[in-house]
């Protein structure tokens, strides 16, 4: 069975519930990518970019140090950390760029949360040379500072929005009112498997290359397939991008893993699976966290990329499947889990992927050392640092530190 | 023929064009929305469409995304707006129309709100993010409680989009005349009184046209073509000032009756 279905369904969820306005637009997109995705020209341009420009194929290296930390399974780390820009979001914005390009627009626009997509964005907007806005809570610019600069450096227009809760969820609101101003000469570089169809489909396509390579990887180094596949899940879409291309190998297990904040009790957190129900919301039609009245709700992660009420609706479909099994991490572990990886393997993750790396330290127990664990590193940790260091309560140190020397 | 559109064809048979008039239910609080509506009412307006405040807001400017969350502090939800409705009929028999986002309405059970919503009064819904095309379970249960699933029509859709929309929609035919969100500035008005003719052609519904109509001048400009104009931010921001200003009902009154006193002959 192919999914989505003609009308973007994923089961129940999907969709496309957005103002008339946008209708046209979403049909000339996704005609567009229709007819492009199976040309054998479109094809090779995007495996060009993706080659030399974004770094293509990532490695698939094992985590010798962390597996003898652990003691149980093989774990390996599929490294889009290493990616031009530093994390997955490239693989999606190398796409769509192509797409812009193809239907004539002369501008994008795009949310973002961690900045990591937003970077990606103006990035192959620079190389296009295209306008770019990008849309950022301001509670996201305080705390991801360096790409909001990288992203201005890049050439982009970085446009606060301190509506809401002021994270991403606030971004995509404004993002989508810019797309309906601007609808005839603008395209939306939407980031994750979010939003209406066909962007669920088209971003879980440009992510799969993810999986794809990460499948014949394994097969080259062990020989067969993983036993478990674990990547974090914000609007889920380097999770999917790994999953995508195991769906149909029965034995491969999946685990997402969503951001717990403070703890599901303390209700600060955006574990939409925990604590979800079904709504829409941004034009897709999904699990999210919401009030009895259908409001949405605000969230808490450390994690920026993570800190989003809905989840993409293909994972709520494998969700009720029971194909992919979801749970989450708190803020803490995910710190804890940052440190472990710094340490043990000289890879800072970003605060997203530390995530991913928490839950593996988890469920570490309960893995034979027969078995294989593929971890999705999103992310690097650069943007990170910043904040890593003022929770860990590093920046003191070094000032001690420094006003020690000159006595 | 629904109430909604009996309403609009007999405004204009006596010559004038029709005044909808957006009220933010809840903003200031839920006992003055229900005072409000009665005054805009008394000034002239001809229909009213009362709206339910939604978290996220994406097809609104800042106008009236801010009166949601005015109406949010006091956490008022749809129920409460349908009792709201529900006292309004005891005092008023104005088509009153719900202009929601679609996941208040899901998340109360499609089904269960049209029968309330029947029960309390309610003419017509309209959900500026629900397309015809995921519109099935609302119009099914609208049809059979005899409430007008209002549509919109934009200036991007294509002729083939807009037709879809005509034999969907019931009550009237929402025309936004801008590419953008609610409370943006008009464009060229000859040029939109061209489309809005277009379409008018097509069907035999009435078109009101909304979105960017923020005084008199604009009202009657549109008017020539529409047979109705819809205005909201432009109300919204005189009720915006209830809070420091006592007599904000009377200012809201005049201006809602220089509405109509420009769209009348």
């Amino acid at each position: 069975m192919q999914l989505p279905n003609k009308k973007g369904r994923f089961g129940p969820y999907g969709g496309r519930y957005v103002a008339e306005t946008l209708m046209p637009a979403l049909k000339e997109l996704e005609e567009t990518y229709e007819s492009l995705r199976r040309k054998a020209a479109f094809k090779k341009e995007l495996g060009y970019h993706l080659n030399h420009y974004v770094g293509r194929p990532t490695s698939l290296y094992f985590a010798e140090r962390l597996t003898e930390r652990l003691g149980t399974a093989k774990i390996y780390l599929k490294r889009e950390d290493l990616c031009h820009t530093g994390a997955h979001k490239i693989n999606n914005t190398i796409g769509q760029i192509l797409l812009t390009q193809a239907m004539g627009k002369k501008r994008v626009i795009a949310e973002t949360g961690a900045g990591q997509h937003g970077v990606a964005v103006a990035t192959v907007a620079a190389r296009a040379g295209l306008e770019c806005e990008i849309y950022m809570g301001t509670e996201d610019m305080l705390r991801q500072k360096l790409n909001v600069i990288r992203m201005r450096l890049l050439g982009a227009t970085v446009t606060g929005v301190s509506s809401g809760s002021r994270t991403l969820k606030d971004a995509i609101s404004e993002a989508l009112r810019d797309w309906t101003r601007n609808v005839c000469d603008t395209h939306y570089i939407l980031g994750s498997v979010l939003g209406p169809h066909p962007y669920p489909m088209m971003i879980r396509d440009f992510q799969s290359v993810i999986g794809q390579e990460a499948r014949q990887q394994i097969i080259r180094s062990e020989g067969r397939l993983p036993d478990l596949l674990i990547a974090c899940v914000g609007g889920g879409s380097n999770a999917i991008g790994l999953f995508h291309p195991f769906l149909q190998d029965e034995k491969v297990l999946m685990v997402g893993v969503e951001a717990g904040g403070e703890g599901i009790e303390s209700g600060k957190h955006a574990a939409r699976f925990a604590g979800g129900s079904v709504g829409i919301l941004q034009g897709t039609m999904t699990m999210m966290l919401q009030d009895a009245n259908g409001q949405i709700q605000l969230t808490h992660s450390v994690s920026a990329g993570l800190d989003y009420a809905a989840v993409g609706p293909e994972h709520s479909y494998y969700h009720d499947k029971k194909r992919i099994s979801y749970t989450s991490v708190t803020d803490d572990e995910a710190l804890a889990a940052f440190k472990l990886l710094s340490e043990t393997e000289g890879i800072l993750p970003a605060l997203e992927s530390s995530h991913a790396v928490a839950h593996l330290v988890k469920t570490a127990p309960e893995l034979s050392k027969d078995q294989i664990v593929i971890l999705n590193l999103s992310g690097r940790g650069d943007k990170d640092v910043d904040q890593v260091s003022r929770m860990m309560g590093l920046s003191g140190e070094i000032e001690d530190e420094c006003s020690g020397g000159q006595l | 023929m629904s109430r909604i559109e009996a309403t609009l064809k007999n405004v204009n048979l006596l010559g004038e064009k029709a005044l909808i008039a957006y009220v933010m239910a809840g903003d200031p609080n839920l006992e003055e929305s229900g005072r409000i509506i009665l005054e805009v009412e008394k000034a002239g307006a001809d229909i009213i469409e009362i709206g339910v405040p939604f978290s996220d807001p994406v097809a609104d400017g800042p106008t009236i995304q801010k009166a949601a969350e005015r109406a949010l502090r006091d956490n008022v939800s749809l129920a409460d707006i349908l009792g709201l409705v529900t006292r309004l009929r005891r005092q008023t028999k104005i088509p009153l129309i719900l202009m929601s986002y679609a996941n208040p309405i899901f998340v109360y059970g499609i089904e269960a709100f049209f029968k309330e919503a029947r029960k309390a009064g309610i003419n017509g819904v309209i959900i500026p993010d629900l397309p015809p095309e995921e519109a099935k379970d609302f119009l099914l249960h609208a049809r059979r409680r005899l409430i007008d699933m209002i549509f919109l029509v934009a200036p991007t859709s294509t002729p083939e989009r807009a037709e879809k929309i005509l034999k969907t929609g019931s009550g009237f035919v929402y025309y936004v005349p801008l590419t953008g969100v609610t409370g943006s500035k008009l464009g060229d008005t000859d040029a939109i009184g061209l489309r809005v003719a277009a379409l008018k052609s097509m069907t035999d519904l009435p078109v009101a046209a909304g979105f960017g109509i923020s005084n008199p001048e604009d009202a009657l400009a549109l008017s020539r073509e529409a047979d109705g104009v819809i205005v909201g931010s432009a109300l919204v921001r005189i009720i915006e000032t209830a809070s420091e200003d006592s007599d904000y009902l009377s200012r809201l009154s005049d201006f809602v009756a220089s509405l109509k006193g420009a769209i009348r002959t």
